[in-house]
């Protein structure tokens, strides 16, 4: 039976911006690689006991109305992490998650503002998200590693894919979500495009705009595990060294402090978004 | 002087706009354009002006286009045909940024459910129309607070729009397009939404306040006593057809239609004018239980009338028809007991207008009114329930 070159076009097409492109992809792999390491190392340069308490005391001011629990959650956590051994693997798996969350937000939210404000855009944009989405997220390892090679740079490009569609849904909704006599109003008074957008929808859109950063920054933490198989490190890498060398402990400690990691980003951010409403 | 003018202005929705618009020049219904084309007909070649520092009123029934109307004259919805002059200046023709500046020159609007930002303090919404005009922030803020003082809110301007009542919250409403100080104001059902206590406050206010700024105010109401209220002009609306405009003394008094008639009179005698407004004196009507045919084929002969109510002791016992009496009295009956009909219709004196109307048109005699010991004291008929009611809102207009 005749079989369609589906997969043989896209390999050929992948060859072909590869050959075309990567010496930029490359470039910007080695400069982000290059940040990476700056963030990491500064991180680093703190003593641990240090940088958990700040972090610790960044999370409790976040979230203080509501009680000291993250605080003290944050504190009690981290020291179990740094306990484990694993404080350098954390340090480098929350850069790598703030690094593609923030490439997520400079991407998604003006796509998803774009989305809400031209029906076209949003009709085309739309079924792109659904693909991303359902495609299984270990396809987008493998073109990673051509254009930017082994390393974290490939690592945060196939996170981005997977994680920047909650942030370009949720903006749109949010902004289609503004009551249209509110919006309505705007003009009324006369509002520019940009004046609209800045003083009216933006603001009321905020609480379901981070609702999808929020997103993100999960998704993000649960593909940085599955990019460690490209040479992310971090935590990720350490449950993918568990597995080859069959340690389930090893495995589970990991585990453990990637739970905690996404615990107390959850949390804050849902704190961000709450105060805004 | 003339400030705004509208000259056949047109809005139709739907997928080809100009064809419903030749379809309504053909004669064409809102209904019939809807089930031809599936065309949604919102202003059919609507004319009229309002002057400087005059209050007009656009009032119809829900989904008469009067909502639609007032967006087409700040060109919130853009028409279909037709055009709108502000100052003899043709807004219908501006380019964006043109109508952006005419917006802010003329055009200050308070909508039904208030419509406030609710992220902003009551300062910062009262600001808005300023900010937006990039007005210096000292200035907006100064006139800002006078439109607040100017509503009564001085003291709630770090409130935010939700720690308001209703009332509160449609003040600052009517700030926000005060502060702009455009020489238009739009109000869109502006007190609809309000109970009606607070939106009687609401209008004397803004009586009062009319009376120091002298605007020219379009105001959407679909209330007939909001209406003669506030309005110098009235302009009444169906199916997005101006049916009638006037004063309120020449649409109450001179109905242009059924339609006006019936909106007049739903919404106001019915209410207002009961029985005792329109009954007529019963004494020649009626007639005691011990007489006979005779007497009382004279009396109605007398009185022009072919029934005649029938009393015992003061008491209404019933009615009887010229034909019985007649009929009776070839028998040689001597008294009314064997035609007597109690098939009549018994109101009190305080039984609205609306009510009758419903009631008479099913009776073949006249309504009996009896006070609070039963007995008669007047009848209502067609004509006098007529009569009376004209009579009424000509008084009421004075």
């Amino acid at each position: 039976m005749y079989k369609l070159p589906i997969g043989k076009a896209i390999e050929s097409s992948i060859d072909f911006f590869v050959d075309q492109f990567s010496f930029i992809t490359k470039g910007i792999s080695s400069v982000t690689e290059a940040g990476i390491d700056i963030l990491v190392g500064t991180l680093m340069f703190f003593p641990p006991w240090l940088l958990i308490l700040i972090i610790s005391a960044g999370a409790w001011a976040v979230t203080r109305k509501k009680g000291h629990g993250l605080g003290i959650f944050s504190l009690l956590g981290l020291g179990l992490v740094w306990n484990m051994g694993l404080w350098e693997p954390t340090v480098s798996t929350i850069a790598l998650v703030l690094i593609a969350t923030m490439v997520s937000i400079v991407i998604g939210v003006p796509l998803g503002i774009m989305a809400a404000l031209n029906k076209t855009f949003y009709r085309i944009v739309m079924p792109i998200l659904d693909f991303m989405q359902t495609m299984p997220a270990f396809v987008y390892l493998i073109p990673a590693i051509p254009f930017f090679g082994l390393g974290p740079v490939a690592a945060i490009f196939s996170t981005v894919i997977f994680s920047v569609p909650p942030s370009i849904r949720l903006t749109s909704l949010g902004i289609r979500q503004v009551p249209t006599e509110l919006v309505e109003a705007a003009d009324a008074f006369a509002c520019t495009k940009w004046q609209k957008l800045t003083k009216l929808q933006i603001p009321i859109a905020t609480p379901t705009i981070m609702a999808g950063i929020n997103q993100t920054i999960m998704l993000a933490l649960s593909m940085v595990v599955i990019a460690a198989m490209i040479g992310a490190r971090g935590l990720g890498g350490e449950v993918w060294k568990a597995i080859q060398r069959l340690q389930p402990g090893r495995g589970f400690e990991a585990g453990l402090g990637i739970v905690i990691v996404a615990i107390i980003l959850d949390r804050v951010m849902q704190q961000f978004g709450e105060q805004k409403q | 002087m003339e400030k705004i003018r509208v000259e056949n202005l047109y809005k139709v929705f739907g997928h080809d706009p100009l064809k419903g618009v030749k379809l309504l020049e053909q004669g064409k219904s809102k209904d019939q354009i809807m089930d031809e084309t599936g065309m949604g007909v919102g202003v059919a070649n609507a004319s009229f002006h309002a002057n400087e520092g005059e209050i007009v009123v656009i009032m119809g029934l829900s989904g008469s286009g009067k909502s639609t109307l007032i967006r087409l004259i700040n060109r919130l919805i853009d028409p279909t045909a037709g055009e709108v002059f502000v100052d003899g200046k043709n807004v219908t023709r501006l380019s964006v940024e043109e109508l952006r500046q005419c917006r802010q020159n003329h055009f200050g609007m308070v909508f039904q459910n208030f419509a406030l930002f609710p992220h902003r303090t009551v300062l910062k919404n009262t600001e808005f129309g300023l900010e937006v005009k990039q007005v210096d922030p000292e200035e907006r803020t100064q006139a800002a607070m006078k439109a607040l003082e100017q509503v009564g809110l001085k003291g709630h301007e770090h409130s935010y729009p939700d720690q308001l009542s209703g009332g509160m919250q449609q003040r600052v409403g009517l700030a926000r397009a005060l502060a702009l100080n455009a020489d238009i104001m739009l109000m869109d059902e502006a007190f609809s939404a309000l109970d009606p206590l607070i939106r009687r406050d609401m209008q004397d206010e803004l009586l009062a306040l009319q009376e120091q700024m002298q605007k020219t105010i379009l105001f959407v109401s679909h209330d007939l006593d909001e209406a003669l209220k506030l309005g110098d002009r009235i302009v009444l609306m169906k199916d997005g057809v101006i049916v009638q405009q006037g004063t309120a003394e020449e649409i109450l008094t001179n109905p242009a239609n059924d339609y006006v008639a019936k909106f007049v009179e739903d919404v106001d005698m019915s209410k207002i004018i009961t029985a005792e407004n329109v009954m007529i004196k019963p004494l020649e009507l009626s007639y005691y239980e011990t007489d006979g045919p005779k007497t009382a084929i004279h009396r109605m002969s007398k009185a022009g009338s072919d029934y005649l109510f029938v009393r015992k002791d003061k008491q209404l016992q019933g009615v009887v028809t010229i034909e019985d009496v007649v009929a009776a009295k070839k028998k040689g009956e001597t008294d009314l007991h064997s035609i007597l009909k109690t098939d009549h219709t018994v109101v009190t004196l305080d039984t609205p207008a609306n009510e009758l109307f419903n009631i008479i048109n099913d009776k073949p005699y006249p309504i009996a009114v009896v006070n609070e010991n039963k007995r008669l004291v007047g009848v209502v008929t067609k004509t006098s329930l007529f009569t009376g009611l004209a009579d009424n809102i000509q008084e009421g207009d004075q």
